[in-house]
């Protein structure tokens, strides 16, 4: 959940360096190489994905709907009659793009705010902590609910939302590794060259987290894409007929005792198998970024 | 309530072995029918306001009213309906209207309250007061049936009541059977209203009347229990001693207790799983066409695209009702399509539209050449049937130049969002409690603007047939005036109707006696088990 | 003492904070409760009597004094989907959330702590992989999934489970209310079916909430162990010819478990968050159910209790956690 105190500032490292370090963290480790081959898969289908598809996500055919798993529909047709494998696929890119755009905004909130008020201190830093408190003390997955409730259930609100619950890791997370590089050796250096304080901020230190908290990012995107499912669950998911795992888990899970397994479980399967990639990528990360300390 | 029954074990037990399997021992699991429901009742208190639909079910089984619609069986013998002007006594023994059809006067019955207390006219007086002071829902239904002012109640003696009409209204006497004008234990109520002449907060909270059940507990949120009245005689004494009504939101669950058998009876399933379950065999469905029932898509004929005719006519011509019927109802509707022949009386009654997709084409080529964009709403809440028939119409209609973006509202919303009156298309569902087309056609196309008339339909000569069938007592008159606001519906189609729905339950094959009520709720006095 | 006063006074503005963003946030909802409430043949006027007697009607400032003022009081307001006052209702309902959810952490904890410290005592080995493998699978199915799933498969299908009717069968009795847990309960009463009863019911909502509390306890106590393994004093435990279990169990473990303290207050937390799905499922009378229902219907009384009573726990929790880890670690008592 949270890394463990660092004790050691370190300047960026040789890009060649990193490179080489990262290739031998990963060929000792298979399954953080798997982890990376998923993602990337992820990704080409997220690209690709809505030209590769056999069938119009889309389209309807009522007299196909709930067809088992066969050689034409290999994942089977939903209550519209819909293929599930196209819109498995076609969901990569949707799913993908909430992952990554709750992690973005929250990076930048979070990052920002918590770098702020570690560099700073003061008023900053007693301003974000009482709002990182705040949310922290809602039980995060009702305040989505609520956000997404009052904002109205688009893919926007639900990405403001899953951001805003993550704010307090990342503002905390970015708070701790400010504060020990506040006076580091590079950082004297560059004020010494007269640059400003934001350009320090923004230009020697943000950067320089950045490896720690690509760690947490790729947590959060799979908890990203789950909170998603939740709420499409609830009935505050996305809009209709768009594909989205979550959403079709959720419509597929009351066909999960009349024996129609198969609506939900692929598009399961797709969501476990992103949001499992994302938790080893995020351990296997954690390895390549500081191998002491692992955990 | 648990006083009554420590007294009653305490006084019994020197006599328990001799008694030892008889009444004085608890329900068996015979007597005793478990019902799954996705919620319950918020009150006990059907009058007051606030209640959730599940309280009509209070409504039913522990309290009486004057009349009671009677059991008309249903075709498939599988148990029975009723037909609005059937009537039978309750709480009323007799009953007469004066030869001047201005008043009807009922004789009570001896019957007693759970108290212990007679039920006497003036209880019946003070409950019916209630019913048309209190605001709200309880209100307005009792307007519905002309019942409107106190002063049309009157206390002739303890056994003797008598109701003066405002107006001739067929509806009064049937509008007595629904689960509004109950009967309350008016001195009970009044000692512990704590100040508040109609004991709203106390009532809420307690039953105070004469019906064929007591609540033994409530747990709101988790279950309601209910227990036989031994001493019930406004009808035939119940077989079932005890019923217990369980929360279990997830219908996934519901099903999957069904089909084990470690529940006796549910309704409120998506309409696949009754379709699976007739189909399996295992279990008994009874599905009940809903009377003056009907999911429609309503255009708004006010403000947006669908001002015009033929552009709502192009709507119903393109509509895949089929596709409908199939994938969103699994077949638990009475289609409302493809009539051939003129309008008649019988409402609901199918339209002479079709799935026409060229008519569709041409009605929008000369109405809107250049195409329409626009919203389609419904409600979250019954997403399980409305959403695939919005991603259904959004895709029928796409073809012909009516793009369509679907808006899912969550239901809390939904009733805020018809009230404004902006939504261009709407799905609802809309169920009248008094069966008659005018009684429909009052709610939904009056130019009263109710907030069920969504698509803010105005017309003073569809006004004036409305009115003219409402009242009228000229059978002659009434076919004629409803066969042409019919008539004009089908033309104007301000609402295009795709189905009348059918109100499933699920029981065990053990389980028999059903009764459907206007109000939906399951009635426990006429079930059998075993 | 001063430590908790201070930190209970150091928590109030969050508090305040969660006080005044739950009133704004339930107030922006879209949703019109006295609409709702008014009924299907609801006309203008009974929906605007309706909105006057829930205090709707009242510019917002006024209806935050007044909400601020009933929460002085110890008043929640009332539901409107159940009819009770919100306090009865969430004192009803938290103890089936509380024992759901401890029993989940505990189940979590017992799986995932040994698997932790497994995985960290033999790094880079098979077993850490599986561990790592097994533990991730757990946390990357949607919570509501997984239990259907295990509906499905073991009540459904294997008929293993009893059915999920909540916290106890229809048919059977409550035991005497102690604490609420029924499992304790049913122990002090000395009623063993009841506890076998209420522990059936218990094993499928537990076992979807604990396999979801797997993955950070797992991988918290791995790190942790891992630390703390390659730290000085156990290098010298080891080169003074000490068994490798005595280490491992008395040396280490101790020390890798107060990281792992602290993160069992945040587990705790989210889980309480979680557990509102698996309520759901399978109609587990908390307050996690409770606090959904009236989000959907609008219903801003229960939101507001249920976000509060969680939030005045976690409060409590992080300042029991805080107190018990300065206890045990002189290091940390200092501290801000």
């Amino acid at each position: 959940m949270s890394a463990a105190q660092t004790t050691t500032a370190t300047r960026p490292r040789e890009a060649g360096a990193a490179w080489r370090h990262a290739r031998h963290v990963v060929t000792g480790n298979p399954v953080t190489a798997l982890a990376f081959a998923l993602f990337f898969l992820l990704l080409l289908c997220a690209a690709l994905g809505p030209f590769l598809v056999p069938y119009d996500p889309l389209a309807s055919d009522t007299a196909n709907a709930l067809q088992a798993p066969s050689w034409a529909h290999p994942f089977g047709t939903d209550q519209l009659g819909r293929d599930i494998l196209s819109r498995v696929v076609v969901a990569t890119r949707l799913d993908m793009t909430v992952a990554i755009a709750s992690v973005v905004l929250v990076f930048a909130l979070g990052g920002l705010a918590g770098v702020a008020a570690g560099y700073f201190g003061g008023w900053t830093d007693r301003v974000v902590g009482r709002i990182a408190d705040t949310i922290m003390a809602f039980p995060l997955f009702v305040l989505a609910m609520g956000i997404v409730a009052a904002l109205g259930n688009t893919v926007t609100n639900i990405v403001i939302a899953t951001a805003i619950v993550n704010f307090p890791l990342y503002a905390r997370l970015a708070r701790a590794e400010a504060r020990v590089r506040r006076e580091a050796g590079f950082v004297q250096a560059a004020r010494l060259t007269g640059n400003g304080e934001w350009r320090i901020l923004l230009t020697q230190i943000l950067p320089n987290i950045l490896p720690i908290m690509a760690v947490q990012v790729s947590l959060t995107m799979g908890y990203a894409i789950l909170n998603a499912a939740g709420l499409s669950f609830i009935g505050l998911g996305v809009r209709p007929p768009m594909p989205e795992w979550g959403i079709m888990v959720a419509e597929g899970a009351s066909f999960i005792v009349s024996g129609e397994w198969w609506v939900a479980l692929f598009p399961g399967l797709a969501l476990m198998l992103a949001v499992f990639c994302f938790n080893l990528l995020g351990d296997g990360l954690r390895d390549i970024v500081d191998p002491q300390r692992r955990g | 309530m648990h006083r009554r029954s420590l007294l009653a074990s305490a006084l019994a037990a020197p006599f328990v072995p001799k008694l030892a399997a008889a009444q004085t021992a608890a329900p068996s699991r015979r007597e005793t029918l478990l019902l799954v429901q996705e919620y319950g009742p918020n009150s006990l208190d059907m009058q007051g306001i606030g209640s959730a639909q599940p309280v009509n079910g209070v409504s039913v089984n522990c309290y009486d009213r004057l009349l009671r619609f009677k059991p008309v069986p249903l075709p498939g013998g599988d148990g029975s309906t009723f037909k609005i002007d059937q009537l039978e006594g309750e709480l009323a023994e007799s009953w007469q209207v004066a030869s001047d059809g201005m008043s009807a006067t009922f004789r009570l019955r001896e019957a007693k309250f759970h108290s212990g207390r007679a039920v006497s006219a003036k209880d019946v007086k003070w409950s019916l007061d209630r019913a048309v002071s209190i605001g709200g829902f309880a209100t307005t239904q009792m307007a519905a049936g002309s019942l409107e002012k106190a002063e049309q109640f009157v206390a002739v003696d303890d056994r003797t009541f008598r109701i003066d009409f405002l107006r001739k209204d067929k509806m009064t006497l049937p509008n007595l059977a629904v689960t509004i004008p109950f009967v309350f234990d008016s001195e009970l109520a009044q000692r512990n209203g704590g100040g508040d002449p109609w004991a709203k907060e106390w009532l809420k909270n307690n039953v105070a009347g004469s019906g064929a059940f007591r609540v033994e507990s409530w747990k709101p949120g988790v279950e309601t229990i209910y227990v036989r009245n031994d001493d019930w005689t406004s009808g035939t004494l119940p077989t079932l001693r005890r019923v217990i009504t369980r929360d279990i939101p997830s219908p996934s669950t519901r099903r999957a207790l069904i089909e084990r058998g470690d529940a006796d009876i549910s309704y409120g399933l998506p309409p696949k799983d009754f379709k699976d379950l007739i189909e399996a065999g295992k279990v008994k469905v009874v599905g009940v066409p809903v009377p003056n029932a009907l999911w429609t898509v309503a255009l708004n004929a006010a403000t947006g695209p669908f001002t015009d005719v033929r552009l709502r006519q192009a709507v119903a011509w393109a509509m895949p009702y089929e596709k409908i019927m199939q994938a969103s109802l699994f077949g638990r509707g009475v289609p409302m399509w493809g009539a051939t022949g003129e309008a008649t009386t019988a409402w609901p009654q199918p339209y002479p539209y079709n799935t026409d997709i060229a008519r569709a084409r041409a009605l929008v080529q000369q109405a809107a050449p250049g195409g329409v964009t626009t919203t389609l709403i419904f409600d979250a809440g019954a997403a399980t049937i409305a959403e695939p028939m919005a991603v259904l119409i959004k895709e029928a209609l796409a073809p012909i130049g009516i793009t369509v973006e679907l808006q899912k509202i969550p239901g809390a919303n939904f009733r805020g969002e018809l009230n404004k009156k902006t939504a261009p298309m709407a799905i609802n569902r809309f169920g009248g409690w008094l069966d008659y087309p005018d009684y429909y056609f009052f709610w939904n196309y009056h130019g009263n603007n109710s907030i069920f008339n969504i698509s803010s339909y105005q017309n003073p000569e569809m006004d004036k047939l409305i009115d003219a069938a409402r009242f009228t007592a000229d059978p002659a008159e009434y076919k004629r005036d409803v066969e042409a606001f019919v008539s004009m519906a089908m033309r104007e189609v301000p609402a295009i109707p795709l189905a009348q729905p059918l109100h499933d339950v699920a029981m065990q094959k053990n389980i028999g006696g059903y009764q459907f009520l206007p109000s939906r709720e399951p009635d426990f006095r006429s079930l059998t088990k075993g | 003492m001063r430590t908790v006063l201070l930190r209970l006074l150091g928590a109030l503005p969050a508090l305040a904070g969660v006080i005044l963003v739950t009133f704004l946030l339930t107030r922006v909802l879209p949703g019109d409760t006295a609409s709702y409430f008014a009924g299907p043949t609801a006309s203008a006027e009974s929906i605007a009597q309706i909105r006057a007697e829930l205090g709707l009607d009242r510019p917002l400032p006024e209806q935050f004094f007044r909400y601020v003022t009933a929460l002085a009081q110890g008043d929640l307001g009332m539901s409107l989907t159940t009819g009770q006052p919100v306090l009865a209702d969430l004192t009803a309902r938290l103890p089936a959330s509380v024992e759901l959810t401890l029993a989940a952490l505990l189940l979590a904890m017992g799986i995932a702590i040994p698997l932790g410290i497994l995985a960290a005592v033999k790094q880079g080995s098979w077993a850490d992989h599986l561990c790592r493998i097994v533990v991730t699978a757990g946390v990357s199915l949607p919570v509501f999934f997984t239990g259907l799933l295990l509906v499905y498969v073991f009540y459904f299908i294997l008929g293993w489970s009893p059915a999920p009717l909540g916290r106890l069968d229809a048919f059977a009795s409550a035991p005497p209310t102690v604490t609420g847990l029924y499992l304790v309960d049913s122990l002090l009463a000395g009623d063993m079916e009841t506890f076998r009863a209420s522990l059936a019911q218990m094993a499928l909502p537990v076992a979807t909430l604990g396999l979801f509390a797997l993955a950070p306890i797992a991988r918290i106590s791995r790190g942790s162990m891992l630390a703390v393994l390659s730290a000085d004093f156990v290098r010298t435990a080891r080169a003074s010819g000490l068994s490798p279990r005595y280490v491992i169990l008395t040396y280490a473990f101790r020390n890798a478990m107060l990281p792992v303290l602290t993160t069992l207050g945040m587990v705790f937390s989210f889980l309480l968050g979680a557990n509102v799905l698996v309520e759901k499922v399978f109609a587990w009378p908390g307050v996690g159910s409770y606090a959904v229902e009236a989000l959907i219907a609008s219903d801003f009384a229960p939101v507001q209790g249920f976000v509060l009573t969680m939030a005045i726990l976690y409060v409590l929790l992080n300042l029991a956690i805080d107190l018990l880890y300065g206890l045990v670690d002189p290091r940390a008592r200092m501290d801000a």
